[in-house]
């Protein structure tokens, strides 16, 4: 009979982590990744692989581990997951491949994540193997944006044999991975890693080309067979009320893109800055006071980094309720042991700065949920005479973001919804022929792994499109 | 892929030519367009506008201030060194047209942005009057290459040694006033000096376009460092400009937001001082 009881991981002490940038979940040793590979049931009809979007074999590998031989463990995760580095950390399994583990019916699935994280950590150390890929078809398809979808779908192509471009706007690829979701979850080295193995299978990646100013996508149709748009959902709403163009307020994209791509956490070693931190370095916002507002992933991501570049009060101001919080419950948890502060059913009215114009106070009034309507959500409504304030130096407003338009604004034919999203079929065909597209760019601001089933999905598409099917 | 350095050149104290290899960005380059670049892997990105360009040379031209760390250490650099990132061409080209005669004010460090507008004006068939000015004589740039694409020069300095003594807005002030139409003036240049020219073209009622110099990170869209009230409305410069119409722009807004990082501009620069010239700090 396999253990109930699932191994843990170990973890960085909430007081240790709160000052540094370094990983929180530290892995599982060989003998923990082994142990929780042994509770795998080995199920014939294996409904963990139903919640993969991008169909890793799950018990084949999780069985190799269980036998101690990782690199076969990781030759097979990365015949269908060229990402997996990335998807062990960061994707939601509660809701994914765990929710369907027979296991977690009576006691705790298995910790497929946890696992995949271990074998993909293993043989990073050790040096990666490529999977044998077809021969080379002789035809060319470009990668606009080198985020998740983007990166999968390169990946899976040039297996199938295609020559693949991926087209990078920032300095550096990865999307979302690297200028978004912090060190302490996701470790940039491994995503460098990760980029360079989808490099090791035959990718171009052009850092540096923002498509739309640089080349149009009909430009890039005259030199390929077909164009990918993983372009993402990387333009940031903001809350439309007075004071938020004050000193101090941020969009969080722009808080986390100098924070974890630009490394303003190491500032003055590294040039880009966050501001109010003097030329010391080190705890850059010491005793400064926070509010990011929003309630999600992103929200959760911007005020752990603010609580380690030491501001001494980190608040998280979210409209609806606990129950409500769209972040992942890990985070969420991870958040309050860091000492982050939720004042929930509050929403912000007004920002309010002082004579040389930098962020005072958020006036805020208080908010009481109705009964859910038909969609299962319901509108917050603010409650009268409850209107305060909460003193803060810094607002990042983590409120949500949606498709950037340069691509859509210059690209002939490719029909986009009021949202700003490119229209695709399920396959991420869209309106232009020879164009596909996936991701957040399709879906609106989304997860991870979603992107990379999507980007897989279209892969195989243009796979089928190229030949003539 | 780093970006080489073909040329430097001091133009006058502290303000300097570079010309880089980007051939790509040398293709589309237009005039208004900008470029974002970072030096080396601890970096900023910072944006400069495109100053000129030659296609089939593939090199792209900028001018910039040595005014703080980043400037300082590419002004450091020299012919056949390389820059690690060089990103563009970014943000919507200038309208150009045939509009009858227009203006063209350029301010300190904002004559080599105007100049490539300047002569693309010309090529349309305006009659191009142009008005440069400095705080003095030596930091005057771009006469001659002004002169060649104008049909009038004028010469502003602060303190008098060349040309008008005062302002680029005098003669703003008293082109307008004379028997000429005047369809279009653009000014680029500090923004003190571009709010001073859209209160004195405000009340001719002459559609006024000016460059805004707002804090960018990314110079793509995806965040909004370089956000500005323009009639209103909040835009970002880097996608929706860096080009708006002066009498709509909350210019005290701009100068607020510019002011945000002038602690941490000052330890940069102190620091890198420190680290070049040695000091005991």
């Amino acid at each position: 009979m396999p253990v109930l009881e699932r191994e843990d991981m170990p973890r960085q002490e909430p007081e240790a982590r709160r000052s540094n940038f370094d990983e929180v979940a530290l892995g599982y040793s060989e003998e923990q990744a082994v142990s929780e590979a042994k509770r795998c049931l080995q199920c014939k009809k294996p409904k963990c692989v139903e919640g993969c979007p991008v169909e890793v074999t799950i018990p084949e590998f999780i069985k190799l581990v269980a036998e101690g031989d990782f690199n076969a463990a990781s030759r097979q995760i990365k015949t269908m997951n060229a990402l997996p580095a990335v998807c062990g950390r960061v994707c939601p399994q509660e809701t994914q491949c765990e929710e369907k583990c027979i296991l977690g019916k009576k006691g705790s699935p298995v910790a497929i994540g946890r696992l995949e994280r271990f074998v993909s950590d293993y043989e990073r150390g050790k040096g990666v193997d490529t999977p044998p890929a077809a021969l080379p078809s002789g035809k060319k398809v470009a990668v606009v944006g080198s985020g998740p979808a983007g990166l999968t779908a390169a990946a899976d192509l040039a297996r199938m044999g295609h020559y693949v471009t991926v087209f990078e706007a920032l300095h550096e690829a990865g999307g979302v991975l690297i200028y978004g979701i912090p060190q302490f979850r996701l470790p940039k080295e491994i995503v460098k890693a990760e980029v360079e193995y989808v490099k090791k299978l035959g990718v171009t990646v052009l850092v540096d080309s923002v498509i739309g100013r640089i080349e149009t996508v009909d430009e890039l149709l005259s030199e390929y067979d077909a164009v990918f748009l993983g372009t993402g959902a990387g333009l940031p709403s903001f809350l439309n009320i007075d004071g938020e163009n004050l000193n101090g307020v941020y969009s969080a994209n722009e808080f986390l893109t100098r924070v974890n791509l630009m490394k303003a956490y190491k500032f003055p070693e590294y040039d880009t800055p966050v501001p109010k931190t003097g030329a010391s370095g080190g705890k850059l916002w010491k005793g400064k006071k926070v509010a990011v507002v929003g309630g999600g992933n992103v929200a959760m991501d911007a005020a752990r980094c603010a609580v380690r570049l030491g501001a001494s009060e980190v608040t998280i101001v979210y409209r609806r309720g606990e129950e409500e919080l769209p972040a992942r419950a890990e985070e969420i948890e991870n958040a309050k042991e860091e000492g982050v502060g939720f004042r929930l059913l509050t929403n912000p009215v007004r920002i309010v700065g002082d004579d040389r114009n930098w962020v005072t106070n958020i006036e805020c009034v208080n908010m009481y949920l109705c009964e859910p309507d038909e969609s299962g959500r319901c509108r917050p409504k603010p409650l009268e005479g409850t209107e305060h304030k909460i003193e803060v130096d810094f607002v990042i407003i983590a409120v949500g973001t949606s498709p950037n338009p340069l691509v859509p604004r210059t690209t002939s034919g490719l029909e986009v919804s009021k949202w700003g999203t490119v229209v695709a079929d399920d396959n991420g065909a869209t309106t232009k022929k020879g164009v596909y597209a996936g991701g957040d760019a399709v879906t609106g601001a989304a997860t991870v792994i979603s992107a990379m089933g999507a980007g897989k999905k279209a892969a195989r598409a243009i796979d089928g499109y190229l030949k003539g099917n | 892929m780093p970006f080489k350095i073909l040329k430097k050149e001091e133009l006058v104290p502290d303000i300097h030519i570079m010309d880089i290899s980007a051939p790509r960005i040398a293709r589309k380059a237009q005039p208004g367009q900008f470029v974002m670049l970072r030096i080396n892997e601890t970096g900023e990105r910072i944006p400069l506008t495109i100053a000129d360009f030659d296609r089939e040379k593939g090199s792209i031209t900028i001018i910039f201030m040595a005014v703080g760390k980043t400037t300082m250490q590419l002004a450091s650099l020299k012919a056949g060194d390389e820059l690690l990132d060089f990103i563009g061409p970014l943000g919507i080209p200038s309208e150009i047209e045939n509009y009858g005669t227009v203006i063209l004010v350029g301010g300190g460090v904002g004559v080599a942005p105007v100049f490539p507008q300047a002569r693309a004006f010309k090529e349309a068939g305006n009659r191009v009057i142009s008005i440069i000015g400095a705080r003095s004589a030596n930091l005057l740039l771009w006469e001659d290459k002004m002169r060649e694409v104008s049909d009038e020069l004028y010469i502003t300095t602060d303190d008098g040694t060349k040309g008008h003594h005062g302002f680029v807005t005098d003669i703003v002030k008293q082109v307008l006033q004379g028997n000429e139409k005047v369809a279009r003036i653009i000014a680029i240049g500090p923004p003190v000096m571009m709010r001073a020219v859209a209160g004195v073209t405000a009340p001719f009622k002459v559609k006024t376009i000016v460059s805004l110099n707002s804090i960018m990170v990314d110079g793509t869209g995806m965040c909004g460092a370089c956000r500005v009230l323009v009639g209103n409305e909040t835009k970002f410069a880097c996608v929706d400009g860096p080009e708006f119409d002066a009498h709509l722009v909350d210019f005290t807004l701009l100068m607020n937001r510019l002011a945000m990082y002038q602690p941490e501009e000052k330890a940069a620069v102190s620091k890198y001082k420190c680290d070049r010239e040695g000091c005991r700090c």
